[in-house]
């Protein structure tokens, strides 16, 4: 096995992108080919990460540890576990298809564009691999970085609105989130004798503390992690950014931003103060509830193909946040496979939009009908995304959505059923939205003249798509590929619970 | 054979998949409707022979149990890809695949020309994919993943011409209408997973043993199954999406909308007939809702003038007819109708197809007349399919919805048997009105224009089905004649256990012979008399007026439609646009955010004018603080 796998995923795209700069601005093909070929290398590396991953336990693996900043205490501390390794394997696999997506789309500042998109490369499985609070906090905003680019620079017209937005949405977030860590590492002192960041060193802090604190603590760091996912009501900034950014942008947004927000809250939230998690539970899961009703509702009312699927984010990421308030093993795992779904089928949906826009220049769906036609090959992909979001057995969408209501239905942490019952109303409105968009764009008379010449979907963006409708049957038809990597971290992350907070046993799913 | 019966549904994704994938290259429809037919034949043999090795079986022995695979792991929640070979799958699993072959040939005729030929024979394969996984399944979610794959596929074939406006409509509102049904249908497998702790049925019904009647939680999830169950089997207050459906093809509204799937509601209630059996008050919930329906759907099919509307309504008052069985614990009688209903209603259904096709899609039953002569399988067909609808002996319909009323009779009684008797009645109405003016009479198209006729890939399937319809029937017949009734028996070891727990708190009326000899005449006589009736009434009608009244409420299905608009849907969409969006989403939160940051602009933009630039006042603002920090020490 490679030494240091960890530490080479992060940095070979972050150090790889430095020649980007180098290339001729005239060279665009050189600089996509280069790209994509950092890109994949990157991929095939978490290929064998996957490979070494021992799915038999649920310690944290991989793990790597220096010194980083002294006077603080602050190690360059990464390792995996199990639901880590599925998010650095969504980012390394969604990353090429954006950039093979982006290649006849993006004209303007070719160089800065695939410039960047290595660095989010790099920064997201950064995200996913910190398990030091400090280095987390500076990979978490160095993704805002290429993001806030990507959206105002290759925008759409009113983008600097949305830039600014999603920006202060979220820097507004991180500040409480920054506070939050130095607090606790103030906490540690007297317990520690040093100031720490250590993700593991702080749980035998953060589990000490009175119920208050933790609380307090639990707040500052999961709203931030909230307004990322984005957790009703906090998300009005996500419609504007989808609607505003370039289609990789939104893919990225949709497939693996929002998970940073998911994936924290399971990682640093939940592990930390579990006290703070199960008091607050009734509030969180009722605003996920509300989010996931909410959003379907208002996806149904949309005119605008990337609004409808932005407000059908809010609905699906509330699944996850539900999920995981839960506390059984049943809906964390469902959770967790929710978040590659996600990812998988929202991604895919914004390619598709991505691929009329570009023929047709325009993402109100009243513009288009009748458009099977003329596109008969898109209209078969388009078709299996719609009902993978739907929630349709045998595709991926499903497996998530069946395990977190299944498991949050019978959670003694939720304590009530309705939770569960509410939100399982939503498969009647996820089929009311997706299929009249799809109804709506693709059946009934072509009867509009500008729709009539548009040509079916090529093999550029084929490649994009097939490999989304790959995954999206293995996971409906074989979900424990997938499951089996997740099982022991997420029984590992019950069982701390349950050693540290004993009291909490009787809420615990086991 | 039970190693070799993974072909059963292996066969079916096979072609789907040929078809679905090669079949534009291929590009041959002969080949195409061969693949296809091919794939459901041989899973019907394979059936048969497995249908015979049970048979050779001890009754009681009678179950196979195949695993295949571990489909969905997660904490103490294990799924898997298992089939459960009984008496009770069997019989479906013979329908689907033999009714199906049936229609696979007919549509190689029906669908001729068609530009989307492959795509519907991939389409039809994978609806048999996914409706033999749902009455093969072990556990409730492989049931549901047939379930909802059928849904996908009455999807699919609904909207299979989709240039038309209306089809995509009309698929979408099945699919919803389905979905309702199927938040029932989840939550109960969320209720039995957390109080039984499996989902699989082997393993959930024993538990269910020694519970009291009329247990709340049984109450429950019997309740949310069937809630599910109008949904797929088109049962008040769901019923509404399957005349739409009618859009689709005609061999997929004989295939699926009649024979198959539209009876999983029913299947799934048999399946689990002991929960219904140990909850008499969920039992007579579906009792009344399918009386209700049957009257409803009947009484509008009589002012139906759309062929297939009138089959549509047909099949959705029929299917209350089963559940009127299942609603007086008379679980094979209702399997029974199922079986004998699939006979007839296919039949007839494709009968309106060979009418619509020689008609040049012409639906409207006003405009034809005189037919029988025209096209002779298609009438003497589709009048024996009439003949046993509407019970007139010794068709089939005859023994299955004898054997119903029967049982209304004995476990309900008289009052419901006069209702249901009435429903009978009105099945004999409508349907004798239906071939009247269809077949009888003079011709009322343009004969220049219109020259019926009649394909032989299409006949022999409706040769098949009359037959079947005529003799299908003999299975099941009542004992005091003496013959066996074979069907009762084969089913006997799947509902014994219900049946004795219903004999438990109802203990079983013998009749006399006299007795039941006499309902059945009662039940003839009201049959031929109704049909003779609505024969002579309909038969020389040549003119249609304006309906008014009452008439216009049947033909107007009750409004049961521009209600549901009214009530449920417009104020969905009106709450979630104008208010849920366009107010709170837009307005109030981002209005919030908005306001915050503007807060923040102005107070920076007031603030910046502190900065004025002019040094003297800096030394001023500095002077005065240095003046208040004195001043504040020297106070302290």
């Amino acid at each position: 096995m490679i030494p240091n796998i960890l530490s080479i995923l992060i940095f070979l795209p972050v150090v790889l992108a430095i020649p980007v700069l180098f290339f001729k601005k005239e060279s665009e093909t050189l600089i996509k080919s280069y790209t994509l070929g950092v890109s994949i290398l990157t991929f095939m590396v978490s290929l064998l990460l996957f490979i070494n991953f021992d799915a038999s336990t649920g310690q944290f693996q991989f793990v790597e540890k220096t010194k980083w900043i002294n006077f603080i205490n602050t190690n360059y501390f990464v390792g995996i576990d199990g639901i880590s390794l599925l998010l650095i394997l969504l980012s390394t696999f969604i990353i090429p298809l954006t950039i093979i997506a982006s290649w006849k789309t993006i004209k303007t500042k070719v160089k800065a564009f695939y410039f960047l998109m290595l660095l989010m490369l790099g920064g997201l499985i950064g995200v996913f691999c910190a398990l030091d609070l400090l280095l987390f906090y500076v990979f978490w905003e160095f993704i805002l970085i290429p993001m806030y680019f990507m959206i105002g620079i290759w925008g759409s017209e009113n983008r600097i609105y949305a830039t600014v937005k999603f920006f202060i949405y979220t820097v507004s977030g991180s500040v409480l989130l920054l506070v939050g860590i130095i607090w606790l590492g103030f906490l540690a002192l007297p317990i520690l004798g040093t100031f720490s960041t250590d993700l593991i060193e702080l749980k035998s802090v953060s589990y000490n503390l009175p119920v208050d604190s933790q609380i307090y603590l639990f707040i500052l760091f999961t709203l931030s992690f909230m307004i990322k996912v984005p957790l009703f009501p906090l998300h009005t900034w996500l419609p504007d950014a989808h609607v505003q950014a370039p289609t990789a942008g939104s893919v990225i947004l949709a497939s693996l931003l929002l998970k940073m927000g998911t994936y924290a809250l399971i990682r640093f939230s939940l592990t930390l103060f579990p006290a703070g998690f199960v008091e607050l539970t009734p509030y969180f899961a009722a605003l996920s509830v509300i989010g996931i009703i909410y959003g379907a509702l208002l996806s149904i009312v949309q005119k605008d193909m990337k609004k409808l699927v932005a407000y059908s984010s809010v609905s699906h990421m509330g699944f996850i946040v539900l999920g995981t308030f839960a506390l059984t093993a049943e809906a964390i795992q469902g959770s967790v496979i929710q978040m590659i779904n996600h990812g998988l089928s929202t991604g895919a949906l914004f390619l598709i939009v991505g691929i009329l826009y570009e023929r047709r220049h325009t993402k109100e769906i009243a513009k288009y009908g009748g458009v099977m036609k003329v596109m008969p090959v898109f209209s078969v992909i388009f078709l299996i995304v719609v009902m993978s979001s739907i929630g349709l057995p045998g595709l991926n969408g499903f497996i998530g959505e069946f395990l977190v209501l299944i498991g949050s239905f019978y959670s003694p942490n939720l304590g009530s059923h309705w939770y569960a019952i509410i939100s399982t109303t939503v498969v009647i409105f996820a089929a009311v939205y997706l299929l009249w968009l799809y109804q709506r764009i693709m059946l009934g008379p072509l009867d509009k003249e500008e729709n009539k010449n548009i040509k079916d979907i090529n093999k550029t963006e084929l490649v994009t798509l097939i490999p989304l409708v790959i995954f999206i049957v293995w996971i409906g038809v074989q979900p424990n590929t997938f499951l089996k990597v997740t099982e022991k971290s997420v029984e590992q992350i019950i069982v701390n619970i349950k050693t540290v907070t004993p009291k909490f046993n009787h809420l615990i799913g086991d | 054979m039970s190693d070799l019966f993974y072909l059963v549904t292996l066969l079916p994704l096979l072609g789907f998949l040929v078809n679905g994938l090669l079949g534009k290259k291929i590009n041959n429809e002969k080949i195409t409707g061969i693949i296809g037919s091919l794939m459901v034949f041989i899973p019907f043999l394979i059936a048969s022979v497995t249908f015979f090795q049970l048979l050779s079986f001890n009754p009681e022995e009678r179950s196979i149990f195949v695993n295949y695979f571990s489909w969905i792991t997660a904490g103490n929640l294990e799924i898997n890809y298992a089939f459960l070979i009984d008496p009770l799958s069997m019989v479906m699993v013979l329908v689907i695949t033999g009714i199906g072959f049936l229609i696979h040939v007919y549509s190689i005729g029906y669908m001729h020309g068609d530009p989307g030929f492959a795509k519907f024979f991939a389409y039809l394969n994978l609806f048999i994919f996914a409706m033999l996984h749902l009455v093969l399944a072990d556990n409730f979610l492989l049931i549901f993943l047939g379930w909802e794959g059928v849904g996908l596929c009455s999807y699919l074939l609904i909207g299979f011409w989709y240039q038309h406006k209306f089809t995509g409509e009309a698929a979408k509102k099945a699919f919803v209408m389905n979905r309702i049904g199927d938040v029932g249908f989840m939550i109960a497998m969320f209720i039995i997973f957390a109080n039984f702790g499996t989902l699989k049925i082997s393993e959930f019904l024993p538990q269910l043993e020694g519970y009291p009647l009329n247990d709340g939680l049984l109450i429950a999830i019997g309740l949310l199954f069937f809630l599910g169950a109008t949904g797929k089997s088109a049962q008040i207050p769901l019923y509404t999406w399957l005349p739409d459906a009618m859009a689709g093809p005609t061999p997929v509204s004989a295939l699926i909308h009649a024979a198959t799937m539209v009876t999983a509601g029913i299947y799934l209630v048999a399946r689990t007939s002991l929960l219904y059996a140990l909850t008499p008050v969920t039992t007579q919930t579906i009792f009344i809702i399918g009386i209700v329906t049957s009257l409803l759907a009947g009484t509008i099919a009589i002012k139906q003038n759309d062929i297939k509307k009138v089959l549509a309504y047909s099949t959705v008052s029929q299917l209350g007819f089963m559940f009127i069985a299942l609603g007086v614990f008379a679980y094979h009688v209702a399997v029974f109708h199922l079986v004998t209903h699939a006979f007839f209603k296919a039949l007839m259904f494709l009968g309106s197809g060979s009418v619509i096709h020689g008609m040049k899609d012409e639906q409207d039953i006003r405009y034809m007349g005189g037919l029988k002569r025209k096209m002779k399988i298609t009438f003497i067909t589709f009048l024996i399919g009439t003949l046993a609808i509407s019970g007139i002996p010794p068709l089939s319909g005859f023994w299955s919805k004898d054997e119903i009323l029967y049982k209304v009779m004995s476990n309900a009684g008289t009052v419901y048997y006069i209702i249901v008797l009435i429903s009978a009645a009105i099945t004999a109405f409508y349907m004798f009105r239906l071939v009247s003016l269809t077949f009888y009479g003079k011709a009322r198209y343009n004969e220049e224009k219109i020259h019926p006729h009649e394909s032989s890939v299409m006949t022999i399937p409706l040769i098949i089905l009359a037959v079947l319809s005529a003799i299908g029937g003999f299975i099941g017949m009542p004992h005091f004649l003496g013959v066996p009734n074979v069907f009762e028996e084969w089913l006997a070891p799947v509902f014994s256990k219900s049946y004795s727990v219903f004999e438990s708190f109802q203990p079983s009326v013998e009749h006399s012979v006299s007795f039941e000899i006499i309902l059945i005449l009662i039940s003839v006589i009201v049959a031929s008399v109704v049909s003779w009736y609505a024969f002579k009434k309909f038969s020389k009608q040549e003119t249609f007026e304006e309906e008014s009244g009452f008439g216009k409420v049947l033909e107007n299905k009750y409004y049961v439609d521009e209600v549901y608009d009214t009530v449920v849907v417009e104020p969905i969409k009106n709450v979630s646009d104008k208010f849920l969006w366009n107010i709170f989403d837009v307005k109030i939160i981002d209005g919030v955010i908005n306001g915050i940051a503007n807060y923040f602009s102005k107070l920076s933009f007031d603030w910046r004018k502190l900065q004025t630039g002019i040094v003297q006042d800096y030394t001023a603002i500095s002077v005065a603080g240095v003046i208040a920090i004195i001043l504040y020490l020297l106070l302290k």
